[in-house]
């Protein structure tokens, strides 16, 4: 006999938490089911060498909502906030950044860079009050409630006042390159800027869209780091202490194998292990193809609308790479209290250009674009006493390698990476005990996305708003009665930022009440 | 001083519509030329012989057809005779044919793929609709989504409105096709890299990005939503050469009473007491005027052409900011004969049309990288034509003219000039990708013209040579073009307008900006709206 249940979401994934938490608190019986044996989805601390910790995928925090933070009252615990970025240049010469304020640069770009960032905050502060509401959709018989969402974006568009709002509709589109080597002089800021803007995407700097990206990334804490302690397993352990606290069953090791259909409606999820749980309503964290195509299946959906799902592009560009370090490295014009700062190799655009350019033909990048972090300085839980753990993204890495991802393809990246590294860090190579890396094959296996996308599809516009993850579904209701989608792959896209489960808990609770 | 109603500076196609419509309205137009010839890059040049060079833009399909009966372009002598066919030269010696026979077409995708044969129906289905939605926008002012005028918030109104119409499913598939790039787009319907290359040329002619940048499916629309004599989507030549379009146009100006004066380049933009006072020829002559209309593209006029003390500065450092860029050159070619193709059959129709030889979509991407890298493609995307295969009267009987467009092609090579040695190694670039497909091609050489974007700037005025006047990115169209607040035509001082291409709707001898901006300058001089209004499409 199985258990029966108010709604069922599908993926333990901070979003899936986020969402059956504020289900739960409305008085939902609530399953969670997660197909690995740890709660959190991509968003996890994982020891991957003995005593070696780090945080999965995502390892700084800068996109939590506060609103979500708000609505659940969680307390999330930072080993350290506010961290800054060096982009390193070569012979010891680097460029500071924090917040709006940039040193080692001259002060025309310290002063411009102060204005671009005020801007380019006020445009993301706007972007992020859309991130946190449910797309209108788009129709002749649209909603009144849509109607006014539309008006509303319209009007605080306008609110921008004349020039900003020129400068809103003119930069949304264009790509980073331009913008940057109009404002800037020094290449190691463009550089990091640059990184910023096309981490995690299949898009380079010069590719248009990447001011969105970028913006994107401001939207929800300005672009200010912080690390949890202990890793990103603080914030997805307390999410689940969360949804626990509001009622939610949460089962591991129990990965879905189809969501049951019947009638064209939704009946429950079997898992793989045969198990049946019953429910009218399920909500689904994983990502939209494997949602459509795997768990739902194509006979239960309409062609056209399958056509558009299979379409959606997800192929993840991104590697992480763990290392276990005896000891932190040398880097030169680097004092030793600045390690707990974030690291970008990213000398210019140009580089991060040439670097993309391999990604378009299923290459590794010769010189890779990476984001380094050692999370062991302002945290020591994560490794043994003197030892550091590095923590690195590293671009572009693509899903579809032409030569397919194996155990050698997989080292000779690897390679490159430390290689690329050393030339800042001449003496990483003798202090590595241990190493992982994660390729999006690996991601995409461990962690159940589709392409090893970080967003769950790639954030462009035109799988953007009203267009993610297709058009007509961005509201989180899919076109099965009782399905929804809370994960990523929703509006408004990937990062920690818990934006997508509480906007669809929120449209799901809407729907009842006017149902 | 002698004194006009108006001066229009550029004897472009553009600059033409807009001074025959001016002097048809009934003003004093002068229209100034700085070089010997009119038509700016819509020209025809005798520079071999007994041959014609169409030796910037080469074939005609955009010219909206209210102006060409308006202006009476077929009484002042144009014709333009319409092409099909075309074929992708492959690597393996086979060739993708494009038929302009339906059913033809369908068998030849077919024989690539039959679920490709289908999916172009869907294609050009979808393609259509969002040209017809483009459509009853060229001819229309863009609205100021910044301002509260009456007429803006009707105008932001009506393009609201066409796009509702469109349907909910249309309009998330036409938000999808403005953002999408070219190459993403064409996935969603076809699996063969051959016919993605063929149709992904269309995408990124004229532009600085690759066909992996997003944005660049929107592009496809400039190639698509022309016509001739009311085929939508088809294209032709100008009788006689492109120049011809020109010619007839400035018949049309002349007809009118409006007056052209070549080897008159503008030297200055007068502005006195904030307002425009007429223009400084670079021979020292001024002439005065209350308005002076713009042809040229937006930085050779605010940037080269006027006082930037007259100019405010955020408007300057925006025009500085425009995008221009040189990505294309052309290469032309007077041949002793017609050359042969082997891989298709002799007297194929396929030969008429425009020939291309890069059959995969990494090729089309990979030419764009060496742009990115400075340099011009080593193997690149041409767009090979034989016009006198339709029009022999641009050359001797039993000759021809070749006009290779190539892409892509930077201004200036890793940051600096170009040297003598790199045209040249440019063109045998070009020619040689051609004589891999055609054994006897090289032999039929007589005379041959290499222009990269800087030569074509200099002769021609046009930043960086760019075909379309700024590059047509979303930053740059509709409302943005060519700068945010500025895309009615009319500049930032009095009696001061724009109406080249580097304004809505954009490149292409399309002659639009030059009669949308008379019909600005018309309704600010309160004299009657003579342009024409769109024709509507079925």
């Amino acid at each position: 006999m199985s258990e029966r249940y108010d709604a069922i979401v599908i993926g333990a994934g901070h979003n899936g938490l986020v969402c059956a938490s504020l289900l739960g608190k409305a008085g939902k019986k609530l399953l969670v089911l997660e197909a690995n044996d740890q709660v959190g989805g991509a968003a996890v601390t994982r020891e991957f060498a003995e005593g070696y910790s780090s945080s999965a995928c995502a390892h700084l925090l800068y996109q939590l909502q506060p609103q979500v933070e708000k609505d659940l009252g969680l307390k999330i615990k930072l080993a350290a906030d506010d961290i800054g970025t060096l982009s390193l240049g070569t012979g010891g010469e680097h460029v500071r950044i924090n917040g709006d304020t940039v040193s080692g640069v001259s002060e025309d770009d310290a002063t411009s860079y102060r204005e671009f960032y005020k801007r380019m905050t006020r445009f993301s502060d706007l972007l992020r009050t859309y991130f946190n509401r449910t797309p209108a959709r788009l129709a002749k018989d649209a909603s009144k409630a849509d109607m006014l969402n539309l008006a509303q974006l319209g009007f605080d568009v306008r609110r921008l006042g004349r020039t900003e709002m020129q400068e809103f509709l003119r930069l949304i589109g264009m790509n980073i390159r331009d913008e940057l080597v109009e404002r800037f002089d020094s290449s190691l800021l463009r550089g990091a800027l640059s990184l910023d803007a096309v981490l995690g995407t299949h898009l380079g700097p010069r590719s248009p869209n990447t001011i969105l990206t970028y913006l994107y990334r401001l939207a929800g804490q300005h672009g200010k780091l912080s690390q949890p302690a202990g890793g990103m397993s603080m914030v997805t352990d307390a999410l689940a202490q969360s949804a626990r606290g509001n009622g939610a069953v949460i089962r591991t090791g129990m990965a879905a194998k189809r969501i049951v259909i019947d009638a064209g409606r939704v009946r429950g999820v079997e898992t793989q292990g045969g198990e049946i749980f019953e429910s009218n309503m399920v909500v689904s964290n994983a990502d939209p193809v494997s949602t459509m195509m795997c768990l739902v299946g194509t006979k239960n959906l309409e062609t056209g609308f399958t056509r558009r799902v299979s379409h959606i592009r997800m192929r993840g560009n991104a590697a992480k790479l763990h290392l276990a370090l005896d000891g932190l490295p040398t880097i030169d014009g680097v004092h030793k209290r600045e390690f707990g700062e974030r690291f970008v190799i990213a000398p210019d655009e140009v580089y991060v250009e040439r670097a993309f350019n391999h990604a378009k033909y299923g290459e590794t990048s010769e010189k890779p674009a990476i984001e380094i972090s050692f999370p062991t300085f302002r945290d020591t839980s994560l490794a043994p006493a003197g030892k550091h753990v590095l923590s690195a993204i590293v671009q572009y890495a693509p899903w579809e390698l032409r030569a397919g991802w194996s155990d050698e393809t997989r080292d000779a990246f690897q390679q490159v990476v430390v290689d690329t590294m050393t030339d800042y860090m001449p003496d990483l190579a003798g202090r590595i005990t241990a190493s992982e890396l994660l390729t999006p094959a690996d991601i995409e296996k461990q962690f159940h996305i589709n392409g090893g996308h970080w967003h769950h599809g790639e954030l462009a516009l035109d799988q953007f708003l009203f267009t993610r993850p297709i058009g007509g579904s961005q509201q989180y209701r899919m076109p099965i009665d009782g399905l929804w989608l809370c994960g990523a792959g929703a509006h408004p896209g990937g990062g920690v930022s818990g934006a997508p489960g509480r906007n669809a808990a929120r449209a799901i609770l809407k729907q009842e009440k006017s149902a | 001083m002698k004194s006009y109603d108006a001066i229009v500076v550029g004897a472009g196609h553009n600059g033409l519509t807009n001074a025959a419509y001016l002097a048809k309205s009934g003003l004093n137009v002068l229209c100034v030329e700085k070089n010997d010839y009119i038509g700016g890059a819509t020209v025809s040049r005798n520079l071999y012989k007994d041959w014609f060079y169409s030796n910037c833009s080469y074939v005609c399909s955009l010219l909206r057809p209210e102006i060409y009966r308006d202006l009476e372009l077929s009484r002042h002598g144009l014709q333009v005779t319409p092409y099909g066919g075309g074929a992708v030269f492959m690597e393996n010696g086979d060739f993708l044919g494009s038929y302009a026979d339906h059913e033809v077409h369908y068998r030849e995708y077919a024989r690539f793929s039959k679920a490709d044969a289908d999916a172009y129906e869907r294609y050009s289905a979808d393609v259509m609709r969002q040209c017809k939605f483009i459509r009853e926008f060229l001819l229309r002012t863009p609205p100021d989504p910044a301002s509260f005028k009456p007429k803006d918030l009707k105008e932001l109104a009506y393009l609201g409105a066409k796009f509702v119409e469109m349907g909910e499913e249309r309009m998330y598939d036409t938000i999808r096709f403005w953002t999408q790039s070219v190459a993403e787009y064409l996935d969603e319907y076809f699996e063969t890299d051959v016919i993605k290359a063929a149709l992904s040329g269309s995408g990124i002619i004229g532009t600085a990005l690759g066909i992996h940048s997003p944005g660049t499916a929107y592009v496809l629309l400039h190639h698509y939503m022309g016509e001739v004599d009311g085929n939508i989507g088809a294209w032709g030549y100008a009788r006689g050469g492109t120049g011809a379009v020109a010619e007839a146009l400035s018949k049309s100006f002349q007809s009118y009473g409006g007056e052209l004066r070549t080897v008159s380049g503008v030297e200055q933009i007068l502005v006195k007491n904030g307002k425009t006072a007429g223009v400084a020829l670079s021979t020292g002559e001024e002439i005065s005027a209350p308005i002076v209309v713009s042809a040229m593209d937006v930085k050779n006029t605010f940037l080269k052409c006027m006082d930037k003390n007259d100019l405010d500065e955020t408007f300057y450092n925006r025009v500085k900011n425009f995008k221009i860029r040189g990505s294309s050159g052309k290469v032309n070619i007077a041949l002793d004969g017609r050359p042969s193709f082997p891989a298709l059959p002799k007297g194929s129709p396929l030969l008429d049309g425009d020939m291309h030889f890069i059959d995969s979509m990494e090729r089309m991407e990979r030419a764009y990288d060496d742009w990115k890298d400075g340099t011009w493609s080593k193997d690149p995307y041409i767009d090979m034509v034989l016009p006198t295969v339709t029009d022999p009267t641009m050359a001797p009987p039993g000759k021809h003219f070749m006009s290779c467009f190539v892409q892509y092609c930077p201004a200036k090579i890793e940051g600096r000039d170009w040297t003598e040695e790199e045209k040249e190694q440019f063109g045998e670039t070009v020619i040689d990708q051609i004589a891999q497909y055609s054994p006897d091609f090289k032999d039929l050489i007589l005379h041959m013209e290499v222009r990269t974007p800087s030569t074509i700037e200099d002769e021609i005025g046009i930043t960086e040579g760019n075909i379309f006047h700024g590059e047509l990115t979303m930053d740059q169209l509709l409302f943005n073009r060519p700068i945010p607040g500025y895309a009615q035509y009319r500049g930032p001082v009095g009696g001061l307008y724009m109406c080249g291409s580097s304004n809505h709707p954009g490149g292409g001898i399309m002659a639009a900006p030059g009669c949308n901006a008379a019909r600005e300058i018309l309704t600010d001089l309160k004299r009657p709206d003579i342009t024409p209004v769109n024709f509507g499409d079925d």
